[in-house]
């Protein structure tokens, strides 16, 4: 008798738990810190599934970048923290809502529990495809993201840089240009300069260490470059760096640089190895992971100014 | 050799888990901040310092082994940094 | 109850416990978050179709996995989106709410 499934019914307990708590909490930061944790907690049901890639990204984007982001518009908000506490629902809506909640949850429940058996799988076509195009990558999900479905993962960076655009585009109209707002209006405390010099070193060479083993191992472009952005804001929250201007020539082709670079690639493939998006065979792995490393600057460069918010914000607000 | 390593890795990884409770424990019972910011500092240092002692001798190689005291180091750095900056926040708050 | 079918279950509570959160918090940004608990949920239930489509040699199917990848970043993106049409919300209007009832500024917020 294994140990592992009651510790695996004791791990979803908890991550409900703690989701409940960001539900219930009566604070924004509080609940924001829930979430921070539930986020971590969640990285572990991945890595449980054999999804430690998955796991690293949740870690990473889900429960850090994403608190980061809650926490910061939090404070932006200001005394509106607790906004609304007065308008609570009435009781009648509350149990409209959980018999509603109940029911989705129900259902997902039943339909889960009704999956089809066997399972279908695209495991081998991607299999397939992997020792085809995406040749010498050892991690499977690399090669899918980069070769299998290559299309898809440009796409998907495009949608990074337009949620950028739109980011920059609803701020007021005559601070166009101008830089975010600071993360912090306050003189740092000297333990977060501290934090700040001696981490970003260190976490930046660990974000390229992960994105260099990505080919073979857990970990690729977005983890990596999630935590090359996360070191960025770090020096920014410390006040040793500043958020650039949004018309900086070098922020606009770090941003653009990752798509641009895969799409003028994919394109080439048209010519070079017969398809659009089909990589010469015998040069598949150092094209891939130069398509990467464009795509870790990209990604490294766009997270932080999603977080940093719209120019010329007033750090009052 | 063997048995004795195994040996030091059951005691240190037990000692660990004996700091993780205990630190738990301090975090849910103890009355104000500053005290269950000083309990999770045990888990952090010693805690989670044991495991890794612990773990070491059960690396695969010695770049794992390696990976695991810098984890434990980072931990370091980052909850020594984040208890000063909570501990700052306080005090003014107390003011 | 195998490790994928206890994340499944996991993964249509949270969706429920976020719909709860979504229709009932007041606050645009716990909105947000409860949003993000709703997602969470789904990539979890995506999850278990990777786990189970295991085959070719792999304890899991790659595709779905890369795919759950690509979409927590997106989810990321949407997010800061959503952040900054609240702040920019607040900076027209008196109050942050999503009530179209409640006015806006009379100057559109856009001096200062």
């Amino acid at each position: 008798m294994s140990l592992l499934p009651y510790l695996d019914i004791c791990l979803a307990l908890l991550v409900v738990a703690v989701a409940f708590w960001t539900i219930a909490a009566r604070d924004l930061f509080a609940s924001v810190v829930g979430y921070v944790a539930y986020g971590l907690l969640l990285a572990f049901v991945w890595i449980r599934l054999y999804a430690p890639d998955v796991a690293l990204t949740e870690a990473a984007v889900g429960g850090g970048v994403t608190g980061v982001l809650l926490i910061t518009a939090g404070k932006r908000l200001g005394g509106l923290r607790n906004v609304g506490q007065g308008e609570r629902p009435g009781f009648g809506l509350s149990l409209v809502a959980g018999v509603l909640a109940a029911a989705v949850a129900g259902a997902l429940c039943a339909v889960i529990l009704m999956l089809p058996d066997p399972p279908p799988s695209l495991a081998p076509e991607a299999v397939a495809a992997i020792h085809g195009a995406g040749a010498g990558l050892g991690n499977p999900i690399t090669a899918v993201l980069m070769s299998y479905r290559s299309f898809d993962t440009m796409l998907e960076k495009m949608v990074l840089i337009l949620a950028v655009v739109g980011v920059w585009s609803v701020g007021a109209d005559n601070a166009w240009g101008g830089a975010p707002a600071p993360f912090r209006v306050s003189k740092p405390d000297a333990p977060m300069v501290f934090l700040a010099q001696m981490l970003a070193p260190v976490g930046v060479l660990i974000g390229i260490h992960i994105f260099w083993v990505g080919a073979d191992e857990p970990g690729g472009a977005f983890q990596g470059g999630a935590l090359l952005a996360a070191m960025w804001m770090v020096t920014m929250m410390a006040g040793v760096a500043q958020p650039p201007r949004v018309d900086a020539r070098w922020l606009r082709v770090a941003l653009v640089a990752g798509p641009a670079v895969f799409l003028v690639i994919g394109l080439a493939g048209g010519v070079v190895a017969g398809s659009f998006f089909a990589y010469p065979p015998a040069l598949a792995k150092p094209i891939i992971l130069f398509i990467e490393a464009f795509m870790v600057l990209s990604i490294a460069a766009a997270l932080p100014m999603l977080v940093a918010g719209s120019p010329g914000e007033r750090p009052d607000r | 050799m063997i048995a004795f390593l195994d040996l030091l890795s059951i005691a240190a990884i037990a000692a660990g888990t004996f700091f993780f409770f205990a630190g738990t424990v301090g975090l849910l019972r103890f009355p104000d901040s500053l005290s269950r910011l000083h309990a999770l500092t045990k888990v952090d240092n010693l805690g989670l310092g044991l495991i890794v002692l612990g773990l070491l001798p059960r690396a695969e190689s010695a770049l794992s082994a390696l990976k695991l005291v810098v984890i434990w180091a980072l931990v370091l750095l980052s909850g020594a940094s984040t208890a000063q900056l909570i501990g700052r926040a306080l005090r003014r708050g107390r003011k | 109850m195998t490790p994928s079918v206890i994340a499944g279950l996991l993964g249509a509570a949270l969706v429920g416990l976020g719909l709860y959160g979504l229709i009932l918090h007041p606050h645009p940004l716990r909105k947000l978050l409860a949003f993000n608990l709703i997602g969470s949920g789904v990539f979890l239930v995506f999850g278990i179709v990777a786990r189970r489509g295991a085959a070719a040699g792999l304890r899991f199917d790659p595709v779905p996995q890369a795919m759950i990848i690509t979409g927590i970043v997106v989810a990321f993106a949407a997010s800061a989106v959503a952040v900054a049409l609240i702040l920019r919300l607040s900076a027209v209007g008196r109050r942050v709410t999503l009530d179209p009832e409640v006015p806006t500024r009379p100057d559109g917020g856009d001096a200062k």
